[in-house]
């Protein structure tokens, strides 16, 4: 029996000899990347891109990076991630909610390779780790603007898929457009899809002719903001600054900025400080930037800056009480803030959203 | 209002009516171009670029056309005189123009493009209701309307379109009585990458004018089920398409709307409209390929006269000396 326990303690250490031999520094790191779209969607996957651009400009002949475009979220990425993971890859970011199962999947076969999945919650293995950015903080200041400048007291919006993500985003959204007119209304059109310009133009349109003069997306193209600027109203850009497609246009747009973790993580790689994290940054961190307020007046531009600076400082959080959810039951007590776990899970509307929420 | 819709489900129907009357000379010849969405994408590109570089959206269009146009050519060098399988080299087809026009297009991501205006005639155009509808709209409208008459026209009452609907009927027969199977098939095939290349073009020219990787969003494969759908038959084709636009465009009014904004129409229709807010939108949103799908079962259901409308060559390869 002795003799067991022995031999186990001595099995430990040397698992854990290991262990440290496999945190130890590294000369060189070979981060991949899987992107859902295109990289010349100048939206999402164009963001992240970008992220990734950074980390070579960052770590120079440290770090030599690799991706993959337009992956279909399904059994598609699985092989996609596997393929890195075999290919010599030590950090593997999979940067789509649907990659979350096949991200812990192949995790799971390759215990030394590093997995940072973009907007999930999954963590089954220690070698998996989530990162988001706290984008709801944008949409809030986005909501101050459009209740400020709407005429007609509504706003479109072009969603992509019900998931908490973007019913966040809405509510966010309504949230701050409620804190300068109460009886705002916001019109949702679900596109369901991540990025088709043709549909996403045309829910636009719809939108536009059912009278909302502000236009505010989740999905990934710029066709919104040009359908706004053919027809004179104002938009909101998405992931990226797309101040080229509507000069007139464009209040200002949410931009991601993953460099900042991008670099930081990889970096953890090279100095062997990886460890398993799940990372919800936002605008203090820098994560999440807003485009410069343009083609509003300066009262307008000042509250926005304002409520962004309160953000900023971590003094405001957008979800703070008191909120009633959609069916008038109430959420939060005043002064009360919602906890991550809520948000992350979010599968219902705040007070005031005009719109059935897809289950 | 109701203009709005319709102005709207014109935009949506025309890039699928351009590739389909394309897709559906090719089929009457008797080959089978599963390569649309490839071909479309080139145009698309193509058009964009050349349109950006010289400022003219017209010469977009007429170089989207010679793009789409020389791609297929591609495809009918393979499948006309090398022979190969035509499912598979469309295909192939579709996955290079993918690929080639995000490699080509990667300068022109994040550009705004040059858009190719509506027309107006003063005085038409601002009619009440109509106007904007019938003299109001972008000029590829016109050209597919008119491109849906000429291909009638051509088909069943020239003596050239008899001829290249026999090569689709029958290459066998065809051949034997001196027609040139295979320079037909080449004109047919090239005709249709023309008319998928401007349908390209309309997307990067007049829909949404810029260039986005993968911008058809899979409109070719639409056209292709357009030409089945409707039974290889010109205007039928236009119907198909312009349902199939009113149903996408229908579909995210519906969603916009709200009840509240209903609450004028009298009971019963406000329970129908209550009823159809109520089904979900992924539902809504998968309803064009839906009817689709419940149309072609439809049409099958009669073999005979399925059998009657389908080339009956359709997809054979065709070797000139067996």
């Amino acid at each position: 029996m002795k003799k067991l326990i022995l031999s186990l303690a001595t099995a430990t250490a040397l698992t854990a000899a290991a262990t440290t031999a496999a945190m130890a520094q590294m000369d060189k790191v070979k981060a991949c990347f899987i992107y859902v779209g295109p990289i010349g969607d100048f939206g999402w996957s164009y963001q992240h891109d970008q992220g990734r651009l950074a980390v070579e400009k960052e770590l120079g002949d440290k770090v030599e990076t690799a991706y993959l475009e337009s992956v279909p979220e399904g059994a598609d990425a699985e092989r996609a991630i596997e393929r890195f993971a075999r290919s010599g890859c030590n950090i593997v970011f999979t940067t789509s909610f649907g990659y979350m199962d096949a991200t812990n999947k192949v995790a799971a076969k390759f215990p030394d390779v590093k997995f940072e999945h973009a907007t999930g919650y999954k963590r089954e293995h220690p070698n998996v780790s989530t990162y988001n950015s706290r984008f709801y903080e944008g949409r809030y200041v986005q909501g101050v603007i459009a209740a400020s400048l709407s005429k007609a007291g509504t706003a479109g919006y072009i969603a992509s898929f019900p998931i908490p993500e973007v019913v966040m985003g809405i509510n966010a959204f309504m949230l701050g457009a409620q804190s300068v007119n109460k009886d705002f209304k916001v019109k949702v059109v679900w596109a369901n899809t991540w990025f088709d310009p043709g549909k996403e133009a045309d829910a636009a349109k719809a939108l536009i002719d059912q009278g909302a003069d502000i236009i505010t997306q989740h999905t990934d193209s710029t066709a919104p903001m040009q359908v706004a600027s053919e027809r004179g109203i104002k938009a909101f850009g998405q992931a990226s600054d797309m101040i080229k497609f509507g000069p007139e246009t464009q209040l200002t747009s949410i931009i991601d900025n993953w460099s900042p973790y991008y670099i930081k993580r990889v970096k953890a790689v090279l100095d062997g400080t990886w460890e398993q994290v799940d990372v919800w940054a936002g605008m203090p961190e820098g994560e999440v930037v807003m485009a410069p307020y343009t083609n509003m007046p300066d009262d307008v531009k000042a509250k926005a800056e304002a409520v962004e600076a309160k953000i900023k400082s971590g003094e405001f959080n957008p979800f703070t009480g008191p909120v009633n959810k959609q069916d008038g039951t109430p959420w939060l007590k005043d002064g009360e803030v919602s906890d991550d776990g809520t948000l992350l899970g979010m599968n219902f509307y705040v007070e005031g959203v005009d719109d059935k929420l897809p289950q | 209002m109701l203009e709005a819709i319709l102005l709207t489900v014109a935009t949506a129907a025309t890039p699928l009516l351009l590739a389909a009357i394309g897709e559906l000379v090719v089929e009457r010849s008797g080959v089978l171009n599963l390569g649309v969405e490839g071909m479309m994408l080139i145009g698309a590109v193509t058009g964009f670029g050349v349109a950006l570089s010289t400022g003219s959206p017209w010469l977009g269009a007429l170089a989207a056309i010679i793009a789409g146009s020389a791609f297929s050519l591609l495809f009918g060098f393979l499948t006309l005189t090398l022979v190969t399988n035509q499912v598979a080299t469309g295909l192939a087809l579709t996955l290079l123009g993918i690929g080639l026009s995000g490699q080509i297009g990667e300068a022109f991501v994040g550009m705004p493009g040059v858009r190719m205006g509506a027309i107006s005639i003063p005085g038409l155009s601002s009619l009440p209701y109509v106007g904007k509808l019938f003299f109001g709209q972008d000029p590829l409208f016109y050209v597919s309307i008119a491109l849906t008459a000429a291909t009638a026209w051509f088909l069943f009452r020239t003596r050239a379109g008899l001829t290249l609907r026999a090569v689709g009927d029958s290459h066998g027969s065809a051949h034997a009585l001196g027609i040139k199977v295979i320079g037909i098939r080449y004109l047919a095939v090239m005709f249709g990458g023309g008319c998928a290349g401007l349908a390209g073009a309309y997307l990067s020219l007049a829909y949404t004018p810029q260039w986005v990787e993968n911008m058809t969003a899979g409109r070719g494969w639409i056209a292709l089920a357009l030409v089945v759908f409707a039974s290889w038959r010109p205007w039928r084709v236009l119907a198909g398409a312009y349902l199939f636009g009113a149903i996408t465009i229908l579909q995210l009014h519906i969603q916009a709307i709200s009840l509240n904004e209903l609450g004028f129409l009298p009971a019963p229709l406000f329970w129908i409209a209550e009823l159809v807010k109520s089904v979900p939108s992924q539902f809504l949103s998968s309803l064009p390929y839906l009817a689709t799908v419940v149309v072609l079962v439809l049409i099958s259901r009669n073999r005979r006269l399925t059998m009657m409308n389908t080339p009956a060559s359709l997809g054979r390869p065709f070797v000139p000396d067996r």
